[in-house]
C-alpha cells in the first residue's frame, strides 16, 4: 500500500469553532448537530468536494463470503455500493475501509472484494477487522494484501490537503472477558506518531472497532481506546470513523466527532434490542434501508468535516 | 416484524443431570457414579453450544480423559481460545463443531477469538 503524496497546504485550523456535524440519515433530512445539540433541516443537496478541501469515503463491513438469511447476496450490496461510487459526479479523493472486508479471511473472499473495490479506481485505505484475520496463519492473508508499509498488525498514517489521518488496528490478540484492544506497541508507536503533528491538524482515526465504549455487553468498545483519545484531547478537531457495528451511532465531545458507518451486508440490531449482536433478519424490501456508505468532506479553513450517510435504497 | 435467526435454547446436557446425581449420591457410591458419567459420556460426547454469542454450558465439568465438542450454531462465526494457549480452534462458521480432548485435571478458561466478552470454563476433574 503506498500512502499519498501529502500535498498539504499547512493552512490549518486556528480557532474553535461550533460543531456543525451534517448527515443525511436517508431520509433527505440534514442534521446539523451544534453543541451535541441536533437539529434536522431539509436536505437541498448532499455536499460535494470543495475547491478548497476535499472529500473521502469510508465503505465497513462488506463481509464477502457471508450468505445467510440476512443477506445471501453480500457480493451484490458491495458491488451496490461500488456503482453508487461509480456514480458519483464529483469523484472523492480516495476511500477507507473500516474492516471486516471478509468473512472468513478466505483468499477467495479478499480477491473477490478487492476486484470489485478496485473498480472505483480510487485509492483505498483499508484497516482490518476481527473476520479479515482468522486465516490458519492469523492475519497474514491480510498482511500480504494490505499490510505494506504499515507496522505491527496493520496500523500506519498519512497525510493528505493538511489533515492527518491515522489507521489502528484493535481486532488483535484480544483478551478474555475483554473488548477491542490496540496494546502496547501501536499506542507507543501513535504518540511517537503524534510527536509532529501540530495541534492545529485536524486528526482523522480510523479502526474497525469502536474506539469508544458504545454497548460493552455486545463488545462493543475498545478497552484502551480511552489512551488514543487522551493523547488527541488537545488537538482542535478530531473525528473518529469505525464500524462493526453496522449502524449508525455518533457522538460528539468537544471537539472530537465519534461517528460509526453502516454495513454495506447486512444490519445488527441496535444495542440492548436483541438477545444478542449479529445478522439481523429484515424484510428484503426493507434490507438496503440499513445499509450503505459515508462521505466526509473536509473544507479549509473550516473546524468539523462534514459527514455524510447515504443509505443503498436512497431512502 | 423483524426477527432475528439462530435464536433457541442450548439444552443441558445428560453429563450436568449427571453431576447432579452424583452430589446426592453417598460417596460409598462414587465408584459407580464415575462409571455412570463415563457411560453418559460414551453416549453423547461432552458438547458446549454456541447461541446468541453464548457458551452452553458456561462451566462444563468432565472426567479426564473426555472429548469436548463446541458447535456453533449462530450465522457468525466464532473461534474457541484458551486462556492459557493450551487450545484453539480455527474460526468456526455455522454449524461448525471443534473438538478437544483433556487429559489434565485443571480449570481452562477459554473464550471467543472474535468476541472476546464470550467466555466459558471447561473442569476437568
Amino acid at each position: 500500500m503506498s500512502h499519498p503524496h501529502d500535498e498539504s497546504d499547512s493552512n490549518g485550523v486556528s480557532r474553535r469553532h461550533a460543531l456543525e456535524c451534517m448527515i443525511w440519515a436517508g431520509t433527505g433530512l440534514l442534521w446539523t448537530v451544534a453543541g451535541g445539540v441536533p437539529k434536522s433541516m431539509l436536505l437541498t443537496e448532499a455536499k460535494a468536494a470543495t475547491p478548497t478541501g476535499f472529500s473521502f469515503l469510508q465503505i465497513s463491513d462488506s463481509h464477502i463470503g457471508f450468505d445467510k438469511a440476512a443477506n445471501p447476496h453480500a457480493l451484490d450490496t458491495l458491488k451496490e455500493a461500488i456503482d453508487k461510487i461509480n456514480a458519483m459526479p464529483a469523484k472523492p479523493a480516495f476511500m477507507i475501509h473500516t474492516g471486516d472486508i471478509t468473512h472468513l479471511s478466505k483468499d477467495s473472499e479478499f480477491d473477490n472484494a478487492a476486484q470489485i473495490i478496485g473498480s472505483t479506481k480510487l485509492q483505498t485505505f483499508y484497516v482490518p477487522g476481527e473476520h479479515d484475520m482468522i486465516d490458519p496463519d492469523q492475519g497474514k492473508a491480510y498482511l500480504d494484501r494490505y499490510g505494506k508499509n504499515t507496522k505491527g498488525s496493520g496500523w500506519y498514517s498519512f497525510d493528505q490537503n493538511g489533515v492527518h489521518f491515522i489507521g489502528l488496528v484493535n481486532v488483535v490478540n484480544l483478551k478474555a472477558g475483554g473488548l477491542g484492544l490496540l496494546g502496547e506497541e501501536q499506542l507507543a508507536w501513535l504518540a511517537d506518531d503524534l510527536r509532529n503533528i501540530s495541534k492545529s491538524t485536524p486528526i482523522v482515526v480510523f479502526a474497525h472497532i469502536p474506539l469508544w465504549t458504545i454497548y460493552p455487553q455486545w463488545g462493543w468498545g475498545t478497552d484502551d481506546g480511552g489512551r488514543v483519545l487522551d493523547m488527541l484531547k488537545d488537538y482542535g478537531s478530531v473525528t473518529v470513523l469505525n464500524g462493526h457495528i453496522h449502524q449508525i451511532v455518533q457522538k460528539v465531545e468537544g471537539n472530537m466527532t465519534f461517528h460509526t458507518a453502516r454495513s454495506v451486508a447486512f444490519p445488527q440490531p441496535e444495542p440492548g434490542k436483541a438477545a444478542s449482536p449479529g445478522p439481523m433478519v429484515v424484510p428484503a424490501d426493507k434490507l438496503r434501508d440499513m445499509l450503505g456508505l459515508t462521505s466526509v468532506t473536509y473544507t479549509v479553513g473550516k473546524h468539523d468535516l462534514a459527514i455524510i450517510d447515504t443509505t443503498l435504497s436512497g431512502n | 416484524m423483524w426477527k432475528r435467526l439462530g435464536i433457541g435454547r442450548a439444552c443441558a446436557c445428560r453429563i450436568e443431570r449427571s453431576r447432579r446425581l452424583f452430589l446426592v449420591l453417598g460417596a460409598t457410591q462414587l465408584l459407580a457414579a464415575t462409571l455412570l458419567l463415563a457411560a453418559a459420556r460414551a453416549d453423547d460426547g461432552a458438547s458446549v453450544t454456541i447461541d446468541n454469542f453464548t457458551f452452553s454450558p458456561q462451566t462444563l465439568t468432565v472426567a479426564a480423559g473426555t472429548t469436548v465438542v463446541w458447535k456453533n450454531n449462530d450465522d457468525i462465526p466464532h473461534l474457541v481460545v484458551a486462556n492459557d494457549k493450551s487450545f484453539r480452534s480455527k474460526a468456526l462458521d455455522t454449524d461448525d463443531s471443534y473438538s478437544f480432548t483433556f487429559t489434565t485435571p485443571g480449570t481452562y478458561n477459554y473464550f471467543c477469538g472474535l468476541h472476546p466478552h464470550m467466555t466459558g470454563t471447561v473442569v476437568v476433574k
